[in-house]
């Protein structure tokens, strides 16, 4: 099934595309026109994620698709998984959201630092979406600064009891686990922090909706709550110790954002682009008119360089030669260029633009929970400063 | 029971047709190219027998270029185990067309062979019935579901107010259309997969083609419309063109 939509190849980007490639994405961009589109109105209006969309992703392959086969994962490359991530992203933040924290924040960790049970335990079922997971990184009073975190768990007799509270958690309420990062030492001590793999049904484990948000509202994101939680030696994960396991989980979920958010810009474009072709004030069209081709050439433009970023970010990716500093670059460029073509396209629409059958501004709302999450937009900035400089800022 | 699934390579029905500098093709920059929707249909009831009877293999053959090979691929990608390429012209003669599939058909003689009721492109709807009669076997044409036994296919097609079933014994050629088979999306995994899934390439056996496209001309472009005036008064003026000039009346 083709999809309607064409995207947006200025500079004929499709020609570095394998088949393979252009064929997932392409899967995927008429999954989201034909099971996204029509039902996302109505989710976000009504602030909910759409749960049955879950078991589709996993049936499809698109949860944590570029880890192995052997854990009935699809096993594709970055490249693959970016295109993906794009695509969902084109359809909404919110899906790709959950996407991300699935495969990115869940199933990454479970497999690079899990033990073989946990792994042969939680990855099929993630795989397939008949499980959720979400990720209980960030606390109430340590966001940018998550080393900083006050969330113990302390060693019991058979295992460990933890304690504390996580804020801002994507699928928090739904998750049926989640990946707990606490301090096993002194507070601030980043060598201190461990993972740990807790079954949300755990006594003592509560997760509440967080109320009033005006963004990403067809996402749930919650408070983790986490009051004498008891779990065994076994839900400890082994390989990760110390804050840089946790990072590294960031920088693969950045890395899928650096896509994401691209498609979530050509949404845009591509929805102002033809409504400047349709309405007409005036003599004519306001496609013909200078201020929205101004408008125009700069979405095109930001979103190409969007593009050529992402696509050479993953084939270093897949190089294996990608530093978390140039994931930092894209994330932060990326959705900036996604903010500012989102609320260009808004204005473009004019009154209709502020409505949610136009997709402009739900993008973009969503887009500043994404400039804010996985690293706001300033501390990548910042890491990029100390990159260049030798110096930390932060 | 292994079943044949001949697929066209067509432009994608979104594309936007131009036609080509000879005058008698359309120009195929910029145009993406689909497995044709009614081959999908067909290849979606082939898999979805295979897998209610737990057996069997499904063969996609097409007819064409090596361009074609993308398309035996989504065939391949959606589930499809094996792919046969008749490198050859696409040509406008149904007939030579069948006779190409034929020649390959023939030699393994699979109980059942599918194709789209037509190709999106041509819509010529003549490949499925020659094909049958080159090889001596019933054809039901634009069948929306069918149901096989050991000997027979029962075929339903929406016909004039109602439903009429055809049973054919087998082997059989049925083309599909529109009906129960939408089309699954290929997995990623079978995305994947699709690639190390073996097609054999050949040379396509289509003897002479006694037809030749012509001309390709789109339509005409439409006209602005015009105001005959407004409120009751216009009434008079609007009946009497819409009966003189649009002949609507």
């Amino acid at each position: 099934m083709a999809s309607k939509f064409k995207g947006v190849d200025f500079y004929d980007l499709d020609s570095l595309f394998s088949d393979e490639e252009r064929m997932i994405r392409d899967t995927i961009r008429g999954w989201v026109d034909e099971r996204v589109l029509p039902i996302i109105e109505e989710a976000y209006i009504g602030r909910y994620f759409p749960r049955e969309l879950a078991t589709e992703m996993g049936e499809l392959g698109m949860l944590g698709a570029n880890l192995p086969e052997e854990y009935g994962c699809a096993g594709l490359n970055n490249v693959s998984y970016g295109l993906i991530m794009q695509e969902l992203e084109r359809g909404d933040s919110g899906i790709r959201s959950f996407a991300s924290v699935q495969g990115a924040l869940v199933m990454y960790p479970i497999h690079a630092f899990g033990s073989d049970e946990q792994k042969e335990t939680w990855l099929p079922a993630l795989a397939s979406g008949k499980k959720i997971g979400c990720f209980g990184l960030t606390e109430p009073d340590f966001g940018s600064n998550p080393g900083g975190m006050i969330t113990t768990a302390r060693k019991t007799d058979g295992g460990w009891l933890l304690n504390g509270s996580k804020f801002w958690i994507t699928n928090g309420s739904m998750a049926d686990v989640a990946i707990v990062w606490a301090q096993t030492g002194e507070l601030g001590d980043t060598k201190g922090i461990r993972g740990f793999v807790v079954p949300t049904d755990t006594p003592g484990f509560t997760a509440t909706d967080q109320k009033g948000k005006l963004s990403l509202l067809a996402s749930d994101t919650s408070e983790l709550h986490l009051e004498d939680v008891e779990v065994p030696e076994s839900a400890l994960l082994p390989g990760a110790k110390g804050l840089k396991a946790p990072l590294m989980c960031l920088t693969q979920a950045r890395y899928g954002i650096a896509w994401g958010a691209v498609g979530a810009a050509m949404a845009c474009y591509v929805e102002a682009l033809e409504y400047a072709g349709e309405r007409i004030m005036f003599d004519g069209p306001i496609a013909g008119k200078q201020i929205q081709q101004i408008r125009l050439a700069e979405m095109v433009t930001g979103i190409t360089q969007g593009q050529l970023m992402a696509y050479h970010l993953g084939r270093m990716k897949d190089e294996g030669t990608m530093t978390p500093q140039q994931v930092s670059m894209a994330k932060r460029a990326n959705v900036d260029m996604a903010c500012e073509v989102a609320r260009e396209a808004r204005r473009l629409l004019g009154g209709n633009g502020i409505l949610v059958e136009y997709s402009a501004m739900r993008h973009m709302a969503n887009l500043e929970s994404v400039y804010t999450y996985e690293g706001t937009h300033d501390i990548h900035g910042l890491i990029l400063g100390q990159a260049v400089t030798g110096l930390a800022a932060y | 029971m292994n079943i044949i699934v001949c697929v066209k390579r067509v432009p994608d029905t979104e594309t936007r047709i131009r036609v080509g500098g000879d005058g008698t093709s359309i120009d195929p920059s910029g145009v993406k190219y689909v497995l044709s929707p009614y081959d999908e249909f067909a290849v979606e009831a082939a898999l979805r027998l295979k897998e209610a009877r737990g057996e069997g293999e499904v063969t996609v053959v097409s007819l064409g270029d090596d361009a074609s090979q993308e398309t035996l691929r989504t065939a391949l990608a959606m589930g499809a185990d094996r792919a046969v390429l008749l490198q050859g012209e696409v040509t406008p003669d149904g007939l030579a067309t069948a006779r190409g599939l034929a020649a390959e058909i023939g030699e393994s003689d699979p109980p059942l062979v599918l194709l789209g009721v037509k190709a999106a492109d041509d819509d010529g709807q003549q490949v499925g019935p020659m094909l049958a009669t080159l090889l001596g076997r019933p054809c039901a044409t634009a069948v929306s579901s069918f149901e096989v036994t050991d000997e027979s296919v029962v075929c339903r097609s929406e016909v004039e107010g109602g439903t009429r079933v055809l049973e054919l014994p087998l082997p059989a050629v049925v083309t599909i259309t529109k009906g129960e088979y939408e089309p699954r999306y290929a997995s990623l995994k079978g995305i994947m997969a699709a690639k190390r899934k073996p097609l054999e390439k050949k040379e396509a056996q289509t003897g002479p083609s006694r037809l030749r496209v012509k001309a390709v001309e789109l339509p005409p472009e439409r006209t602005a419309g015009r105001i005959v005036g407004e409120g009751p008064d216009a009434v008079p003026e609007l009946v009497r063109l819409l009966r003189e000039e649009a002949n609507a009346l």
